[in-house]
Order: C-alpha cells, then sequence, then structure tokens
C-alpha cells in the first residue's frame, strides 16, 4: 500500500507553499479584490508560469515539466490555500487538459508550448444562462468554422487569449477553440460573488472556431475534461478548506468570552471537529481521484465525481463556519473570511454544481451496479 | 501512488492466503445453542489453530508469546481472513486491550500463566470499566475496594460495572475501581485483574432496546481480590487504563453491515414516488451520492493509515474520524432505506420483509453504535483537543476530593 505522494512532490508541496507564501499573501489577492478593473494578478501568473507550474503535467516535447498530474495536484492545493487570483484552473486544469485529452499533434503542438510559457490564458465557456447547460437547450452554433452566440458567465473570459467552447455544429454539440484575440469576439466584464477571479460575457458573431475531437462528442469530451479537472479543482477546495480551519483555530485560541477562549468552548470544539472530518473525507477522495487521474484508471469518472463532491461540500462548510468561529468580524471586508467564502462558491459552482454531480455519480454507481 | 503490497507484503499475503486456503473454514459455524446462549467452540477452534500456525498476536512481542510482526502484517493478515465464514472473534477485546495490559504491570509468573491460554483462544478476558454512573466519564467509577479486615492484604470489591461485552462467557477481566475516594478522582482508582468466577461476581445480560443482549452488567459483592492481582501501583488506575486504551486495535477494519451499495439495491426494487423505481427519486439520489462520497472518504482514509503503517510510520490523527462518520451514517441510511418503503417500512419481520430486514436491524441498532465505544459528543472532543490542540474542558471536579463530589442520578 503507498496511497501517499511521493517524497519529492511532498517537496514540491512545500516548495510551492514557501512560494505562494511570499508572493500570493492575501494582501496580493486583495489587490485584484478591490480593483474592478483587475481580472487576476498579472505579476504572480508570470512568477508562476516561471515556476514552471502550468506545464507541470505537460509532456516535456511540448515545452512542459512533463512531471504528472500527482505534482499538479499539490501545487493545486497549495494555490487554493492561498486564495490564489490567478486563472490557473481554467488554463491548466481545463484548456490543458483538454487539449492533452483530445487536442491533434498540430492543437498540441500550437497551443500547449504556449501555455506551459503562460503566454496563454484559457477559460471555458459553456454556460448561456441560469440553469444547466444540455443538449436541448444550447444555443452557440458553428457554421462553416464560424462561431455565434453567447456565453456567461465565463470564468477568466475577460483575460483570456484562448476559449474552449461548447456549441452546435450540424445540430450536433462539439467542443471548439476559439481565440479570443481574433475578429467576431465582444467580452464584457461580469460582476460575481469572487472578483478574486476575472467573469466575463463573451457574445461571438461569426469568429473562428476550431473543433477539438470528434463532431457531436462534445458532451462527452467536456465531461472527460471535467472529470479530470475536477480532481484538480478538489485539491484546490481541501487546500482552502484546511486554511479555513486552521484560521478558526487560531482565532479561537486567541478570542476570548465569559473568561476564558472560546476555543475551550464545547460548541467551538465541536464545530472545528466537525470541519476536521469534513477535510479528511475530502482529503481522502481527492486522493483517490489523483491515482485514478495518474493512472487514467477505468474509475476516473466515479473518483473525480467523489472527489468534487467531498471538496465542495468540505470547503463551503469550512468557509461558512470559519466567519461564525470569528463572529461579527469575520463578517468584516477587513478579515480574509469572506475571500474563502467567496472561492468556495467560485470553485463550487465553475465545473458544475454538486447537485449536477452527484447525478452523474449515480447513474454511474447505478450502471456499475447492474453489471456486478 | 499505488495501491500494491511492498514484495515483502505481497509475500507475507501469499503466505497467509496458502495457509487461509488449507485451514479456513468453508462454512460458517452455527454459533448460537438451542438455548439461545453463546456456542464457543467453533471461535476457540480457530482462535487455537491461528495460534499454533504463528497467526495470532502477530504483532506481540515474542516474549508474550507473539510473532514480533509489523501492525500491516496483521491488518494483511485479517483482510485476508475476512474473506472466509469465519467463527466470531470472542477474543478481541481480551488480546486487544485487557491481556496487554496484564503483560505491562504484572509479574513475570502472571504473564507467563496468561499468555499462552489468551492467544490459543483457551481463556476469554473482559473490560470491566463502564459504570452506571460513569460512560464517558470512566474516571468517576464508583466500583470500591477496600483491604480486608482480616489483615491479610486482600481486596474486597462492592460495586457494578455496565456494558461489559462478553462477560458472560469471560473467563478473567480487569477491573478499575475506586481505592481512595479522599482524593480527586483520578487519583484514587486502582486496576486489578480477577477471576471471574471469584464468590461474589454476578453477571447478568442486559437487554437492549434492540432487542439482543450483547452486553452485561456485572455486580460485584465483597469480591475478595488478593494484592497480587493489583495492575501499577496503588492510585495508579487511570494511568493502567490509558494504556488498555492505547492498546486499542489499530481502527483499520473495513465498512460493514448495510451502506449505500445495499440501499441502491433496494431502491431498484422498490416503487417509488410516480410509480417507477424508487431510485429514480431525486432526493434519495443525491443522499445516494452523499453516503457513497463518505464512505469512499473512509475506505481511502484507511488506505491511508495503512499507507503509514506500511512506511513503519505512527499512523497520524485522520484515523480517528472513522466512528464518528459511519456510526451516524448508519442510522441516517438505515432511516431512508425505512421510509422509502412508505407504510410497509413499519414492518420488522425477515420473511415479509427480506430485502430490508438488515435495514431495520441497523436502523435499532445504530443509536448504540453511536454511543458506544466513545460517544460522538466525545469522539468529537477528542479530534478537538488531540487532533487540533484545543484546550480541553474545564473540570470542575478536577481538584474536588471524589467523595464531595457532586452527584445526580
Amino acid at each position: 500500500m503507498n496511497f501517499d505522494f511521493s517524497d519529492d512532490q511532498k517537496f514540491l508541496k512545500g516548495e510551492a507553499r514557501k512560494f505562494l507564501e511570499a508572493n500570493c499573501p492575501t494582501t496580493r489577492v486583495r489587490k485584484v479584490l478591490d480593483d474592478d478593473a483587475k481580472g487576476h494578478d498579472a505579476e504572480l501568473w508570470a512568477s508562476v508560469a516561471a515556476q514552471g507550474w502550468l506545464g507541470a503535467a505537460i509532456p516535456e516535447e511540448l515545452g512542459g515539466l512533463g512531471l504528472g498530474h500527482l505534482e499538479l495536484c499539490v501545487i493545486a492545493e497549495e494555490l487554493g490555500r492561498a486564495v490564489a487570483p490567478i486563472p490557473f484552473a481554467s488554463t491548466v486544469y481545463i484548456l490543458a487538459e483538454a487539449l492533452m485529452l483530445a487536442g491533434s499533434d498540430e492543437q498540441k503542438r500550437a497551443w500547449l508550448p504556449k501555455i506551459a510559457a503562460g503566454e496563454v490564458i484559457g477559460c471555458l465557456a459553456t454556460s448561456e444562462g441560469p440553469g444547466v447547460v444540455t443538449g436541448s437547450n444550447l444555443q452557440a452554433s458553428v457554421e462553416g468554422g464560424k462561431l455565434s452566440g453567447t456565453k456567461i458567465p465565463v470564468t477568466d473570459g475577460d483575460i483570456a487569449t484562448l476559449a474552449l467552447v461548447l456549441a452546435k455544429e450540424g445540430g450536433k454539440p462539439g467542443l471548439f477553440l476559439v481565440e479570443l484575440g481574433a475578429g467576431g469576439v465582444t467580452r464584457e466584464a461580469v460582476k460575481t460573488l469572487d472578483p478574486t477571479r476575472d467573469a466575463a460575457k463573451l457574445t461571438f458573431s461569426g469568429a473562428a472556431a476550431h473543433r477539438l475531437g470528434g463532431a457531436g462528442e462534445g458532451f462527452d469530451l467536456l465531461e472527460q475534461v471535467l472529470d479530470r479537472a475536477a480532481v484538480l479543482f478538489a485539491f484546490e477546495q481541501t487546500g482552502g478548506a484546511d486554511r479555513c480551519l486552521e484560521m478558526a483555530k487560531d482565532y479561537a485560541l486567541d478570542r476570548y468570552a465569559f473568561g476564558r477562549t472560546i476555543a475551550s468552548y464545547q460548541a467551538i470544539k465541536h464545530k472545528l471537529a466537525d470541519i476536521y472530518v469534513k477535510n479528511e473525507l475530502s482529503r481522502s477522495n481527492a486522493y483517490y481521484g489523483a491515482w485514478a487521474l495518474n493512472t487514467n484508471a477505468p474509475e476516473l469518472p466515479v473518483a473525480a465525481s467523489a472527489a468534487r463532491i467531498a471538496g465542495c461540500e468540505a470547503y463551503w462548510f469550512a468557509a461558512k463556519e470559519n466567519i461564525q468561529t470569528h463572529g461579527g468580524i469575520g463578517f468584516t471586508w477587513e478579515m480574509d473570511c469572506h475571500l474563502h467564502y467567496r472561492r468556495s462558491r467560485q470553485l463550487q459552482l465553475v465545473a458544475g454544481a454538486p447537485r449536477v454531480w452527484k447525478e452523474r455519480l449515480v447513474s454511474h454507481l447505478e450502471r456499475r451496479n447492474a453489471a456486478a | 501512488m499505488d495501491f500494491n503490497d511492498s514484495p515483502e507484503e505481497a509475500a507475507y499475503r501469499q503466505q497467509v492466503r496458502d495457509w487461509l486456503e488449507a485451514n479456513a473454514p468453508k462454512t460458517r459455524a452455527h454459533e448460537s445453542d438451542p438455548e439461545g446462549g453463546d456456542n464457543l467452540g467453533p471461535a476457540k477452534a480457530w482462535q487455537a489453530k491461528k495460534a499454533a500456525a504463528g497467526y495470532a498476536c502477530i504483532t506481540w512481542p515474542k516474549e508474550w508469546g507473539g510473532q514480533g510482526g509489523l501492525p500491516l502484517q496483521s491488518v494483511i493478515f485479517s483482510a485476508e481472513e475476512a474473506k472466509y465464514p469465519i467463527p466470531s472473534n470472542p477474543f478481541q477485546i481480551g488480546l486487544g486491550m485487557c491481556v496487554p495490559t496484564v503483560m505491562n504491570f504484572a509479574d513475570q509468573a502472571t504473564k507467563e500463566r496468561f499468555a499462552g491460554p489468551a492467544i490459543r483462544g483457551e481463556e476469554i478476558w473482559c473490560q470491566l470499566f463502564s459504570e452506571p454512573s460513569g460512560g464517558s466519564d470512566v474516571a468517576a467509577a464508583r466500583t470500591k475496594a477496600v483491604r480486608a479486615p482480616d489483615g491479610s492484604g486482600d481486596w474486597l470489591i462492592s460495586g457494578q460495572k455496565v456494558w461489559t461485552t462478553g462477560a458472560q462467557f469471560s473467563d478473567f477481566g480487569i477491573v478499575i475501581v475506586r481505592t481512595n475516594p479522599d482524593v480527586p478522582k483520578h487519583k484514587g482508582l486502582t486496576m486489578f485483574w480477577l477471576d471471574m468466577r471469584s464468590p461474589g461476581v454476578e453477571v447478568k445480560p442486559i437487554h437492549q432496546m434492540s432487542g439482543g443482549s450483547g452486553f452485561n452488567e456485572v455486580f460485584f459483592t465483597d469480591v475478595r481480590v488478593p494484592d497480587s492481582q493489583r495492575l501499577g501501583a496503588e492510585g495508579d488506575g487511570w494511568k493502567v487504563s490509558l494504556v488498555t486504551l492505547m492498546n486499542e486495535r489499530l481502527a483499520v477494519g473495513g465498512a460493514s453491515g448495510m451502506g449505500w451499495a445495499q440501499f441502491l439495491e433496494a431502491a431498484r426494487k422498490t416503487p417509488g414516488l410516480d410509480g417507477g423505481a424508487a431510485i429514480k427519486d431525486s432526493a434519495l439520489r443525491e443522499k445516494l451520492a452523499d453516503w457513497y462520497v463518505q464512505a469512499e472518504g473512509l475506505k481511502h482514509t484507511r488506505n491511508r493509515t495503512m499507507t503509514a503503517l506500511s512506511r513503519g510510520q505512527t499512523p497520524g490523527p485522520e484515523s480517528s474520524i472513522g466512528k464518528i462518520v459511519s456510526a451516524v451514517q448508519m442510522q441516517d441510511l438505515a432511516s431512508n432505506a425505512i421510509e422509502m418503503l412508505d407504510q410497509y417500512g413499519i414492518i420488522n419481520d425477515p420473511e415479509l420483509a427480506p430485502l430490508h430486514a438488515g435495514f431495520q436491524g441497523s436502523f435499532m441498532f445504530a443509536p448504540g453504535l453511536r454511543i458506544a465505544g466513545g460517544t460522538d459528543e466525545i469522539l468529537k472532543n477528542i479530534i478537538a483537543e488531540r487532533v487540533l490542540g484545543l484546550p480541553g474542558d474545564i473540570r470542575v471536579d478536577k481538584d474536588v476530593a471524589f467523595k464531595d463530589m457532586p452527584t445526580g442520578r
């Protein structure tokens, strides 16, 4: 049994933590929070690229470090802990994974080296309005290689250079690569619950679109991409949730009420124990997802769903109960609690809400159970 | 990251598999006699067989008659053994907690007398800690021991223990008693071992709310115990009990009973809200997903624990979350499984509801599981204090002599 990260991977995690403590304190995160014109921390993005993290899982011949997904998992956990205000997930977990999964050799050669070098920011454009996007309500369409339609919200849509867009072509759903700097694209920034992350409304009117993968495979491919991304998101969420627990614990140990630290009251102790339990369940599910992702195991869809559900639950619970533990001060703009409250919600929705994943998980279990 | 055995572990597993294939029972033995008591024959025979082959008490030091093996070897053996219809294990509490305590504190002759028979399953031990007045608060024990007036130095034990697993068939027990009521509660306790057949010991089964009787009340009336049966110094009983509790077997056992898979199976075969199968009910699907995620979380937490063992490390605090999650889930899952049946859910007859008898069983047992071996609340305290490092509760009885402690029921 070797269900743990290697010493090298743990070393990388430690280095990532040191780097982010130096380069991404919450004072830096707040510069993006407080400035409506700022979609991300461009300086941090450049230094993260210089660390080689963007290409950690990209093969060496395509400009990456060729390490693997386990390395990406430990980096993701640290980014989550730091509430990093950069388009790492959109670019690395989603765009790069989609290219590695389904890109043609030409597409891979064109984009992966640029992603690894930090020259490309990605985004995923699927949502078109309230509710879940499905084959029956999907409007965006591609005709003769030209995309028309509206996508909202698109995380990192305002700063991205290359979008992965879900659209119909000849009535069949497909995933398309669209260069946002070329013609036929209008972008409008969108206000969201998490201003430390960029979001936009993208309107396409005849933008050049290149299909990724086969015709009609849009939703299948999207599921596969999101399975891979879900594992990495789960590490971000676990990292954020652990940070919330630390914040709550540190505060509870320092805060006195009725003549004793509030950490000595069972109401607070049990609350923090509840957070701890959820965080451990999240971590263990994320580990299994990491194993499935790294080995490309057939268990990946189930493992990724479980990791995502546990990650969403743990981070949300830790973020809200962290504020509760802080009391009134936790509700102020100046305290960092709301950074996690916001980010937990952003991560919970960006790759599909938990109830969508719960439905997917149970469908998988039903099929597995029927086959057994 | 992988789930493979190391070469040494694989070799050990193969050796265990070969031995089990040749020696393990192929059919489940009948373990109740016609009067409803316990037939320990099959369990004792299996334990003796394991002992002879060196598979009992694998991690015990060789000087106690164990194998001096690694914790992971014990985990491997248990996992492989569980694949066979082996008898129940009435030796667990004795070998996991009581006898190691005796080994730590008794004299050489006592150790030699008890180790072998315990390992071979010839003698069974029970642990007499909980009392009617103190379940979570074991140190509040009222059962007392006083020196016999005859000047022999013997002790006379009087009082009552409760929730004693296996007392009805145990040969020996370890008991924590109050020897000094004039000092604060933790300081006035002493531990002894005793023969469960001593005059003055009376065992009465407890009728559980679930209908069964797996536990007992044990009454002591002037039970004479020589001072040579004291474990640790007079007044050190609490410290000795901590050694006992530290010997609790590693919480790496697999989940058992009615889980998400059984629920899914039942939901496929039960009519739901619109006449289709209940599994189509989205509320149930969401819950099923949550239970699956919790069960997987625990399974992979155990894998992390085993990884630490495999590397020769002490498992981290993550292993402390098991019971708190599984006991609550058992109750929630059983409750929902019963609710799924609508009016029919009230039926508790395996002949009328064969698919669901297990859920009705766990519905009635779950309240006990949430209390046994540390209540939900005590386990949360343990996580808060030992894992997260939060302060202990304020103890109003800490500096009060036991005899002056306020008591209620």
